[in-house]
């Protein structure tokens, strides 16, 4: 029985599980005689209460299987090969195992079988199947013992609401943990391969090194075998970027706020405001389109008809049009801030004479500025890592550079061009990606949590 | 007093009369320092209006600019031009038993060259055939099996035109540039002519663009492939990020004591929001394919570290919306003798639920726009096949943008643009949605 079926069988048996467990609370109910008030939950408990019982040990049982299925398959397949193949090195015998699969799958049949391995592959197919049918019966089995068990236990006494709702309750504080688990996750994983990576190139070389080019060697004596991962060209570029984009962003998103929430009319509001938000809702992926196709050629056209050099990849380009998506970004965090400052302090201003424009700039920003401040770094944040702008739109080549018309490239454009396509998991090349992501978890978290802590902070002293 | 004396002198300086000098010397220059101010500061009352002003038009240039550019290249990519063929579909070629086997390459080519006898060398003939795409053959080979009594007969089929006429017909190729530098040649410029004169030469709407997987040939390449991956990976997102997320907002919001650990939840869901998604793309990498061995390329990786990506949005929007039930519906309900989980389920998640559903939209709407995690988990590579199910190796769409904007065939520009008003489509849908739910049962208490 197939993995599907198997839990569309586990279904029906829990909904049967749910029906009957509530009959047996009915009838129990009409025997006592004095109706529904005999038991101790309503009867829906009492269903539930079964229909847990039959799924969860059932679904446990089955995870835990199929998790360790291949596994377990894959040692007793090995463990039945002729010895000349068992004691081939890991990496053949893995090439070997990858044979049987595909054989097993019909997928590539390799041009010649060997009979080994055409054997090892039909002890491969008989193996998975024994297993699937004892899987199959395994779970039926515990679902309907579960099922029963329920049955059987089921008496006005039972306390099934509170047996349910403590379920619930594990159930609950099992999905809130996943943030954690996500987090643990994030740290762990980039962790552990950037601790490989630091292993062969070492920590003060990556951070403060001033050449970047990702290649190892294949043979040692290649030509332009010496790769260097000197991060600090990296990080250059991306803080260049990152700054025109803040030029644009900033000042903009910060205008557009303060007109929208002080000077502009509903009607306005009505119009512009959604229009803004339609700039937060377009996918980076279009931005990087228009960065490529429109904004880069403009600005070299502008450029060369001023006599200027412009790459057709510049860093302005990029960090322009990472600007404009981060307007909105930064117009609707200050606008929240603004619209927070108390309008007496507007109001003590405005009855002092002072004109609008002096109200905002000199009563309303500084009193806004910590939110303020708070929404720009968590702005900064998202443009360190933005990743499709910057691919489609920046370079690759790591120059450590100022100039904005030069061509510069960025850590999530490095990370992206290290780690797609195919690639083997124990060089430096495809690691540093993990190291350059690590540092870039680092910066980001960084900023967040002092931007997260500046706002709270700002928010206590008007609430 | 000082204050009352001023006042004093301004009022006797207008009245009466010169023994007042030096107060009234006082009092007016005040009042001309500020009324000498006052220009200025309305000046510049105006000018920080009009830099507000700016910023707005700013935004909606830019906003404008993007849609112009996107819509200008990419409105033409509905349409593709179709080429008439006469096609004489040969007994002797065709055998009915193997209908897979015949030669229709060389019947398209067959077509051509009597319709153009004049070409001679083998150059011309290449060029002739450039001309029509590779498809054709496909084509006529599905046109055969399904009019099998066709056989032996001249048929007309419209068949699709190579992506560079195409692009003559549409107008991207200039005609009055060196014949060197120009994708078309001279004597194919004249061909089409012809072609077109006959009546041969049509634009179609596009029905390839929407039924096909991708192609290398643009005149053959769809979306459907990258459509169907993104809707497999958004129903493994929604199954999965949905009940969490809820389940988790509810826990916090309703369950949870205040106590170090929630806390730490609470720090962890907000950070998580802002971590770069291409970090999800890494755990991706690291978690799901590496250390548990799943696939590559696959909606249901994609779905999961889509999940992971989209969990907080949802549980932030959620717990706003939980936020949002007055206490006295949770105190009336306890208050009737309901437990603590009746309460919630009975009564305040059906209040909480248009906001925390208005929320998993935009956060689906998030996911379905998101490409960078992808690329880390091979949802990159090149992909003909329409995807059927969880575990069959797909794109999505913004990765079809991404990978049709690395093309050099200008043909695939306007796919581009146009694969990105599909996707810009669906998320003003859903935004719409999410708009409409929240404006339907947004609920002032």
């Amino acid at each position: 029985m197939s993995s599907s079926n198997l839990l569309l069988v586990l279904l029906m048996l829990t909904a049967g599980g749910y029906f009957l467990g509530r009959r047996r609370a009915f009838v129990l109910a009409g025997t006592s005689g004095r109706g529904q008030q005999t038991l101790h939950s309503r009867p829906t408990y009492y269903g539930a209460l079964a229909a847990l019982w039959c799924a969860l040990p059932a679904l446990t049982v089955f995870s835990f299987w199929r998790f360790f299925e291949s596994s377990v398959v894959t040692q007793m397949v090995i463990a039945g090969l002729p010895p000349d193949i068992q004691n081939l090195p890991a990496d053949r015998l893995s090439l070997i195992i990858n044979d049987i699969r595909n054989i097993v799958s019909a997928n590539i049949v390799p041009q010649e079988i060997n009979p080994a391995i055409q054997a090892a592959a039909d002890h491969y197919t008989r193996l998975t199947a024994i297993s699937h049918a004892t899987l199959a019966v395994l779970v039926t089995t515990i679902a309907i013992a579960g099922l029963l068990w329920v049955q059987k236990i089921i008496s006005p006494g039972l306390r099934a609401r509170n047996h349910v709702e403590t379920v619930v309750k594990f159930l609950l504080i099992a999905c809130s943990t996943i943030a954690i688990f996500t987090t643990i996750g994030i740290v762990l994983s980039v962790l552990y391969e950037a601790i490989r990576f630091f292993k062969i190139v070492p920590l003060h070389e990556f951070v403060f090194g001033l050449d970047w080019s990702p290649q190892m060697a294949i043979r040692a004596d290649q030509v332009g075998s010496s790769g260097a991962f000197g991060a600090i060209p990296v990080f250059m570029g991306t803080l260049l970027i990152s700054a025109i984009a803040m030029c644009v962003a900033v000042p903009i998103g910060l205008m557009s706020a303060i007109y929208l929430s002080e000077y502009a009319n509903k009607k306005f509001r009505a119009v512009a405001k959604p229009l803004m938000e339609i700039l937060a809702g377009i996918p980076t992926v279009v931005y990087g389109f228009f960065a490529a196709l429109v904004v880069a050629p403009l600005i070299r056209n502008a450029g060369m008809s001023l006599g200027l050099d412009v790459s057709s990849e510049s860093a302005l380009a990029a960090g322009l049009v990472m600007g404009i998506m981060i307007i909105p970004f930064v117009s609707s965090l200050s606008d929240d801030v603004i619209n927070a400052v108390p309008q007496s302090l507007r109001d003590g201003a405005l009855g002092l004479g002072s004109t609008h424009s002096e109200t905002i700039r000199l009563v309303v920003l500084p009193a806004a500025l910590p939110g303020i401040v708070g929404g720009v770094l968590l702005a900064v944040s998202r443009a360190i890592g933005e990743t499709m702008i910057v691919v489609m739109a920046a370079g690759l080549a790591a120059n450590l550079t100022m100039n904005p018309l030069n061509t510069v490239t960025t850590v999530t454009v490095q990370i992206v061009t290290l780690l797609v396509g195919d690639q083997e998991f124990d060089s430096p090349k495809t690691l540093a990606a993990f190291a350059l992501g690590l540092m870039l978890f680092l910066i980001t978290l960084i900023l967040n949590v002092i931007a997260l802590v500046v706002v709270r902070k700002y928010r206590e002293q008007y609430e | 007093m000082n204050k009352y004396s001023r006042n004093d002198a301004t009022g006797k300086n207008t009245l009466a009369g010169k023994n007042h000098t030096s107060t009234k010397a006082a009092a007016a220059s005040t009042m001309d320092i500020v009324n000498q101010g006052l220009s200025r500061r309305y000046n510049a009352e105006k000018r920080f209006r009009l830099y507000g002003i700016t910023a707005i038009i700013l935004s909606m240039v830019f906003l404008a600019m993007l849609f112009i550019s996107i819509i200008g290249n990419g409105y033409t990519a509905f349409q593709q031009t179709f080429v008439k063929l006469d096609i004489f579909l040969d007994p002797d070629t065709i055998d009915a038993q193997s209908l897979k086997d015949a030669n229709y390459q060389g019947m398209v080519k067959q077509s051509l060259r009597d319709m153009f006898p004049e070409v001679k060398t083998r150059r011309d003939k290449r060029r002739l055939y450039a001309m029509i795409s590779s498809g054709a053959a496909f084509q006529l080979q599905d046109f055969v099996r399904k009019n099998q009594q066709e056989i032996g007969s001249v048929i007309q089929l419209w068949v699709p035109a190579d992506d560079d006429v195409d692009m003559l017909i549409k107008g991207h190729i200039p005609r009055d540039v060196p014949e060197i530098e120009r994708r078309i040649k001279d004597n194919q410029l004249a061909w089409i002519d012809r072609l077109q004169d006959q009546g041969r030469i049509e634009k179609r709407f596009n029905t390839t663009f929407f039924t096909a997987g991708d192609s290398r040939e643009p005149e053959l390449a769809g979306i459907l492939g990258a459509v169907s991956g993104s809707f497999y990976t958004l129903i493994v997102t929604l199954m999965l990020s949905f009940p969490v997320g809820v389940a988790t907002a509810v826990y916090l919001e309703e369950f949870a004591p205040k106590n170090r650990w929630t806390d730490i939840i609470e720090v962890n869901i907000n950070n998580l929001a802002a971590v770069p998604s291409i970090v999800y793309g890494l755990l991706g990498l690291a978690v799901f394919l590496n250390f548990f061995g799943l696939p590559r390329s696959v909606p249901l990786v994609g779905g999961f570290v889509l999940t992971l990506m989209t969990l907080p949005t949802i549980i932030i929007a959620s717990r706003a919306a939980l936020k949002s039930v007055p206490p006295s519906i949770r105190e009336a309900a306890l208050g009737v003798g309901a437990s603590k989980t009746q309460m919630v389920v009975h009564h305040v998640l059906p209040l909480a639920l248009p906001g925390m559903l208005t929320g998993t939209i935009i956060g689906m709407a998030q996911a379905l726009g998101e490409t960078a995690p992808l690329l880390m988990i091979g949802m990159v590579a090149f992909i003909v096949d329409i995807p059927g199910g969880f575990t069959d190796p797909s794109t999505v769409l913004p990765v079809q943008i991404f990978l049709w904007a690395d093309s050099p065939e200008r043909a695939f520009l306007e796919r581009t643009s146009a694969a990105i008003m599909v996707l810009l489509a669906f998320l003003v849908t859903m935004n719409a949605v999410a708009v409409f739910l929240r404006k339907k049962f947004e609920r002032r208490w």
